[in-house]
Parts: structure tokens; sequence; C-alpha cells
């Protein structure tokens, strides 16, 4: 009963349809870290004094620095969409790069961060940390698991960023057809959201 | 009334998506197909057999437990035998089985799409899938050992076993990727794809479970996904998060693996009582009975089955706050099943009901399930279960829930879909005997745990007290009966493929939704052209005899 | 439902965007200032607010939430929703003994 009177409709490619699979990927990732958020909180709860004291030792001036360099890198990011979507294919890959290069830098201040950590003696298992109080020792083990996982997506974010300069040298990402770009900007932008809240909780709760 | 263009010649069929057309030929036609059927007639592939090992092991476990000492295998290999049996009947098994073959191949038919949104995460999907599975395999032969902490994996042991724990958690790492790629796809391609006319609610109700599923698929498996990254985080590294010797806190392990795991057994049952609510109304020949309370309470057990993790930690020693909540909320997530089995009786109620093998076992579904549901609330009850916790009552529970819901909704779906997708009918006298073996087996097995549980037989114990001996040599037996069953079940069903009847009408049992009026075989993009959706999914007029489109086709 | 299945719609100028990274990049100044000053409690709800508030920006200017249709944004507080129902429960365990 329902098969007679066909409409004939070409639907080629549906760009919402893609931007919708995007958004529910993210929000996958986003609970991802809401596990290790609800960690934090019941660890913070449990062991407040301990967590300011840990939270003493970070280097607030590299996390600073780092927030500011990711919200720079969403911006260029954003930009880039729009330079493609008005056509203006040298622009928007001049930002893709830069967005790309902020990317580096962000890892570059991780490393030199997690290396003077290292160095102090605080890293997983040291005789230093492990004869710290427990809620140090906790302190450390959320900043590095939470941390070290939002690293690893800024590095899945730049190696798709990657894909997105080749795709636009070779035009398969152009003016009419941008989507790939689109939600390649939205990991980017969810890996900025989740530092955004990494960094007060760890920086800046002395 | 029926698809003209298709169905009037029988013999003068369009070539069926069973026929290689792209540019590969063969098994890589297969391999590398993003046809949504090729991909489920692959899940089907791999879930039926990843059922065969566990059935395997659940039949080792048993003649184990013939004697109360060593019967066959030591006690390590006990314990890793029961964890296998867990890990491999949940996560390969029954999280994947519906939505993976069947969700997959009628999704996209069902509600008039040509296939899923994304048809190569689909495949992708599939390839997590396999990986995940062949993994754990092959931590049985890695040296070192198979998992052997039970498939709930708690610390502190599951950081301290020399096992092969770091391979094990990977691997259901894995699997869950695999199965939010799925709910992600199902959920966009229910969004954006359904055909003109198809409005949310003239979707089947196996869509909406498998909408009210991705949901919970999308939200709820990155929870346990972290958390078993955490578990391997602590092996590997030794953060202290799950350390209790450096401050971690083990109930948080509970709370957060449990945050997943219940709201997984409604990944599991939900697509379950999607298939059940499709088989009903055919062989009742009745429209469904309140379809939206059916369709709300998919949803309504998304939302609700959430909040109640916890019942699976009454005797951990939670606050007595939490303990008063979680029971609570237990004893209201029962309440959207219970409207569908009500419902599901009522659509029944003045039907002319015929006993094909699908309705069989949508009978035996809701009997079973009936009991299992039963039994949890019976465990629901805060000091009840303080008992019954981590004994056999438990084990009895989780099999008439699981096996007996979604194992039975798996072969009913496999005897009533299983003609339109290969275009050949098994034999349903032979199906039959099948059947009363399983579900007579099924209860000689199962039934006696219940008993014995209540009496206090411990749950994962290689030794027991003399006393339990007749429970556990009844169900042995059982579970030799209901292996018989499957045998019979699935070698009837495989010859089918080959030697079965041939079948060409479209419309094998009278079914009213979209895939009974495309094609038999199904062609490869489903519909040579969109259909346009204007009638109900159920629309049976009340009690009928057999519909319009049998008549039509004879 | 039925919207344009192809190409998105408007393109904001580089204008407001540049305004929205001025605003995230004050909040994120105003967050680092206050951190110095001890509200007590609150330090740690007022360091949240101010970062909601900045990926609230994020979310609707430059994600497009705003531009997308009510769906997403559905999607998106259904997802916050259950987080939050997620900590509350939780807490119902750890803050009552
Ligand atoms: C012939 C089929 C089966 C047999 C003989 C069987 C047997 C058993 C036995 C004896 C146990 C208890 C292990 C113990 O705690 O000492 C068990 C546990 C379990 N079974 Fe089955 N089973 C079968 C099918 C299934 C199916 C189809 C599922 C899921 C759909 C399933 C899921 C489970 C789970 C989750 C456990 C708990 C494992 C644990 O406590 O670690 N089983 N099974
Ligand atoms: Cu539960």
């Amino acid at each position: 009963m329902s098969t007679e009177n066909q409409a004939v409709i070409h639907v080629h490619r549906d760009d919402v349809g893609a931007r919708m699979g995007m958004w529910l990927f993210l929000l996958s990732e986003f609970l991802l870290f809401g596990g290790l958020f609800l960690m934090y909180s019941v660890y913070r709860y449990n062991h407040q004094h301990d967590f300011h004291v840990a939270a003493e030792g970070m280097n607030v001036f590299l996390g600073t620095a780092n927030t500011l360099i990711l919200l720079t890198s969403s911006l260029t990011m954003a930009l880039a969409i729009a330079a493609m979507q008005k056509g203006n294919k040298i622009l928007s890959l001049t930002l893709q790069i830069i967005t790309f290069l902020f990317g580096v830098a962000f890892l570059v201040n991780k490393f030199f961060e997690w290396r003077a950590e290292f160095r102090a003696g605080n890293y997983p298992g040291s005789p230093i940390l492990t004869a710290k109080p427990s809620g140090q020792i906790l302190y450390y083990g959320l900043y590095y698991t939470m941390v070290g996982l939002h690293g690893v997506h800024v590095i899945v974010g730049m190696t798709i960023i990657a894909f997105m300069i080749r795709f636009t040298i070779k035009g398969i990402i152009n003016k009419d057809n941008y989507v790939k770009l689109e939600n390649a900007g939205l990991y980017w932008h969810l890996v900025d959201i989740i530092w955004i809240f990494l960094f007060p909780l760890f920086y800046l709760i002395t | 009334m029926s698809n003209s263009s298709i169905a009037l010649d029988g013999n003068g069929k369009l070539p069926s998506y069973l026929i290689d057309q792209g540019k590969h030929k063969g098994i890589l036609a297969w391999l590398l197909s993003t046809d949504h059927k090729r991909i489920a007639i692959l899940y089907m592939i791999g879930v039926l057999s990843f059922f065969a090992v566990g059935v395997s092991l659940g039949f080792l476990i048993r003649l184990e437990l013939l004697t109360p000492e060593g019967t066959i295998v030591s006690a390590q290999a006990y314990n890793e035998l029961f964890t296998l049996h867990g890990v491999i009947m949940i996560f390969i098994v029954v999280i994947p089985a519906i939505p993976g073959i069947f969700g997959n191949f009628f999704l996209p038919i069902m509600i008039g799409a040509k296939d899923v949104a994304f048809p190569r995460l689909n495949l992708l999907s599939w390839y997590l899938y396999i990986i995940g599975g062949t993994m754990i395999l092959l931590s049985m032969v890695l040296p070192g050992g198979a998992a052997d902490t039970g498939w709930t994996f708690y610390i502190p042991y599951s950081v301290r076993t020399g096992t092969n724990m770091v391979f094990t958690l990977s691997a259901v790492f894995i699997l869950g990727f695999s199965s939010i790629l799925t709910g992600m796809n199902f959920l966009t391609t229910i969004h954006r794809m359904r055909a003109p006319g198809m409005g949310w609610f003239k979707m089947p109700l196996f869509a909406w479970s498998l909408y009210a599923t991705g949901w919970i698929q999308l939200l709820a498996t990155p929870i346990v996904g972290i958390t078993l990254l955490l578990v391997i985080i602590e092996r590997v590294f030794g953060v202290g998060l799950f350390d209790p010797t450096l401050g971690g806190d083990p109930m948080l392990f509970q709370h957060m693996f449990w945050m997943y795991s219940h709201p997984a057994v409604y990944i599991i049952i939900v697509p379950a009582m999607g298939v059940i609510s499709e088989i009903i109304p055919v062989f009742a020949h009745r429209t469904i009975f309140g379809y939206k309370f059916i369709a709300y309470s998919s949803i309504a057990i998304a939302v609700f089955g959430s909040m109640v993790w916890a019942h699976h930690m009454f005797a951990v020693g939670l606050s007595n706050n939490a303990e008063f909540i979680f029971s609570l909320l237990t004893f209201l997530v029962a309440i959207p099943s219970a409207i569908k089995v009500f419902n599901w009786t009522a659509t029944l109620y003045k039907g002319s009901i015929e006993l094909e093998a699908p309705m069989l076992y949508a009978l035996a579904f809701i009997f079973l399930f009936s009991i299992g549901g039963l039994t949890g609330i019976i465990q629901g009850a805060l000091n009840v279960d303080i008992y019954l916790t981590d004994t056999y009552f438990i084990v009895g529970h989780i099999h008439y829930v699981i096996f007996g819901g979604t194992g039975m909704a798996l072969f009913a779906a496999l005897h009533y879909w299983l003609p339109k997708m290969f275009g050949r009918m098994y034999n349903k006298k032979v199906a039959k005997v099948a059947f009363w073996h399983i579900f007579v087996g099924f209860n000689i097995l199962y039934f006696p745990f219940l008993i014995m549980g209540w009496l206090g037989m411990p749950r994962r114990s290689y030794h027991y007290l003399p006393r339990f001996q007749i429970y556990h040599v009844i169900a042995t037996v059982g579970s030799w009966v209901l292996v018989a069953g499957l045998l019979i079940m699935f070698i009837n069903l495989l010859r089918s493929l080959r030697y079965g009847k041939i079948i060409t009408e479209n419309n094998i049992w009278g079914g009213e939704s979209l895939e009974w009026k495309v094609q038999t075989p199904p062609i490869a993009e489903n519909f040579e052209e969109i259909p346009v959706v204007t009638a109900a999914p159920y629309e049976y007029k009340e009690n009928d005899e057999p519909v319009l489109e049998k008549e039509e086709i004879v | 439902m039925e919207e344009n299945k192809t190409l998105t719609k408007h393109s904001p100028g580089y204008g407001i965007y540049i305004l929205v990274w001025l605003a995230l990049v004050t909040l994120t100044a105003l967050t680092a200032a206050v951190a110095g000053i001890s509200f007590g409690k609150f330090s740690i709800v007022v360091a949240l607010i101010i970062a909601m508030v900045k990926s609230y920006l994020v979310l609707s200017e430059f994600m497009h939430l705003k531009f997308e249709m009510k769906a997403f944004r559905v999607f998106v507080v259904v997802a916050i929703l259950f987080f939050l129902l997620l900590i509350v429960l939780l807490f119902q365990n750890y803050s009552y003994y």
C-alpha cells in the first residue's frame, strides 16, 4: 500500500547528517572524559586538602599559555572554515596549517611541563610521589591520565587536520563541499572545551 | 496494493544483494562491502561463531560442576572458563547480536532507506568487532592464560592477577568502540534517512527499540571504556587511581563499571523487545496493542535504566541513602518492561494465533523473560539481595533474562527473518522439534540455579557442598538437552540456506512493515525507488484472516 | 525535519569569531586572576561557571550549534543531563555516610 506513488528524490549527500554523526560521536567522547571527571570529583571530594597542596606544584604559567594556545587554535580553525565557505582556499589552507602548528606548540609545552614534573620526581611509582599522602598521589594520577588522554586527543585532532590540509590542497574539500573540514573543526573544538575544564581543575585550585 | 514493479513477476526477479555486483568478486566482495545487508551477514557469521564458542565453554563449566570436587579441569582453568564464558556471551554475543545482524539488515529497509547513514563506518564497526573478538580468543592461547577475574573485572584482583588482563581489557575496549559506532550510525540513520511520510510514529517498533538502544550505546559505553582503560593504565603505569594501597577506591571502580554494565543489559534486551513487538502482531494477526506505550517505554527504559546501577553493589557497603535510592529506582525500572509484557499479552488476547517457529520463540521470550524480570525484582529488594547476591540465584537470573530474553529473541528473529534474507525456508517441523528441546532443556538447566542459589550455593565456585550436587547434576543434564536443541536448530537453519524450499513471495508471514514489501531476497539498494509511506506499521484488520497480500500472490 | 539536505547556509563574517575569541581570552584572564582570591568553597564554583560560559561560547559560536537544527541542541542537553544525573546519583553514596 505504500510503495505505489513514489517520489523521486535525489539525495546525493547529506551534510546535516554528516555533522549529526560527528556531534553524536563527540557526545560519546564527552562521556569518555566524563568518567574521568566523575572520578576527579569523588577523589577531590575525599581529599580536598591534598589536592590543594599538590596543585601548588603546577606550573600555572605554562597552563595558562596552553589555554591561550588552544583557544587561539580554535579561532583559526573556525576562521579556516569561514574562509572555505567564502571560497578563499589559500587563506583557509594557511589557517589550517596555523591551527596544526598551534597543536604542535601545545604538545611542546606539555613536554616541558611533564619533563619538569618527572625531574622533580613526581611520576607514577616514583619513591618521592609514593611517599606523599594518598590524596596527592591520586591528584597526580588524575593529572597524568586526564591530561595524557587529552594529549592523545590533541594528536588525533592534529592528524585529522593534517588530512584536511591534504584534502584542501587536492580540492576534495572546496567551496561547495567542506563538511569534512567542518567535522574536523568540531573535533578540534571539543578538544579545546575539555581543556577549558581541565585547566581550572588542575592549575587553579590552590 | 503491493510493490507492483518488483513483485509482479515472481521469477523474473532483479539480482539480489547476494549476487556480487561491485568491482570485487568472491570473498572480497563481502569483506569490503559497505552494503548494510552484507555487513549484517558478516555480523551473523561472527556472532553465531562466537556463540558456539561461548556455549561450548558453558557446557564445559557444567561438566566440571557434576561433582563437588574437581572433575575435568583445574581450579585455575575453571576461573578462566567462567570468565571467558561471561566475556564472550556478554560483550561479543548478546550486545552486538540483534543490532548487528537484524538492525543492520532491516533498520534501513523498515524506514525506507537505501542504506545506513555511514556505510563505511558500519564496515569499520564490524572489523573492530572481529578484532576484539579474536583478541579474546587469542587471550586463551597466549602465555599467561585467559583472564580469570570474572567478566566484571573487579579490582584489586584485576590489577594483581598474572593473566592476560591488558589484552582482554583492550579487546573489550575495542568492542565498546565498535558498539558506539553502531549506535551513532543508527541514530543518524533514524534521524536523517526515513522515507517521505515515515513519521516517528509510523516507524516499526523495532526501529524505536534500536533508537533507544543507540542512545545507551552512545552515552554509557564510553564510561566503561574509560574504566577499563584505567585498569590497563593501572597495570602498566601504576598511577594509583585503582590501587587501594595508593589511595585508589575499589568501590569507585564498581560504580563506574556498573554505570555502563547495568544500562548494557538494556542494550541487550531492548532490541530483543523490539523483535518481539514485530513478531507478536504478525502471528496474532492483530494490530499491536498500545503502540505508543511500547515506543515510549523503550525510551523510559533507557532513562530509568541509567539510574539503577548500584543495585549490583548492595553488599559492598554503600551509604544508607544510596542503598535506599537505588533500591527504589530499581523497582521503578521494572514498570516500563512490565508495560511491554502487558501490551504483548493484550495483543495476543482474541488474536488468531499461528504457532509458527518465530511465534513459539517469541512466546518463550515472554515467559522466560517474565521469570527473569520477577527474580530481578526480588533481588532489587535491598535486604533480600544482601542474602542473594553472589549466589547461583544471580546466575539463574542472568540466564533467564539474557538467554531467555535476548537469546530467545535472537532465535525468534532468525526464524522470522532468515527466509527473507536468503529466500529459502527452513524445515518448519524440525524447527519446532528444536524449539521444544531448547525450551525444556533451558528450564531443566537454569531453574535449579534459582533453587540452589536460594539455598545458598555460591556463584563462581569450583568446590561446593555435597548437598548441592543433586541440583548441579539436574542442571548438567539440562545443558545436554539444551545443546542438543541448539544443534538441531542451527543445522536446520544452515541446511535451509542450501536445500530449503525457495521462496518467491515478498511477504512470507503476512507482515505489514516495509521489509515485507521488497523483493525476497532484497535487491542491492533495497528499493528501486524510495517509497512514500502512508500507513502505520501494524494495520491489520482486527483479527483478520491471513492478510490481503497473501491472497494476491495466490 | 525536512530542511536543506546539502550545503550549509550562512557564513558568518570573520569579525564575530574574533570577538568571541577576545571574550574567551578575557574570561581566561579572569579565571586565572580570581583564582588568587580565596572564595573558600566557592572558588571551584566560580572557576566552573567561567569554564561553562567559555564552553558555551565555543559550542554555540565556533561549533555553530546556534545555526544547527534543534535536534542537535537537544542531543547536547541530553548528554549533559545524563552526566549530571550520574554525578548526582554517585554522590548519594559519597556524600552521605
Ligand atoms: C548452553 C548454554 C549455557 C550454559 C551451559 C551456561 C552455563 C553457565 C554457568 C554454569 C555459569 C555459572 C558460572 C559460575 O558462576 O560458576 C554461567 C554464567 C554466566 N553465563 Fe552462561 N551458560 C549458557 C549460556 C549463556 C548465554 C546465552 C549467556 C548470555 C546471553 C550467558 C551469560 C552468562 C553470564 C553473564 C554468566 C555470569 C558469568 C560470571 O558470573 O562471571 N550464558 N553460565
Ligand atoms: Cu542491573
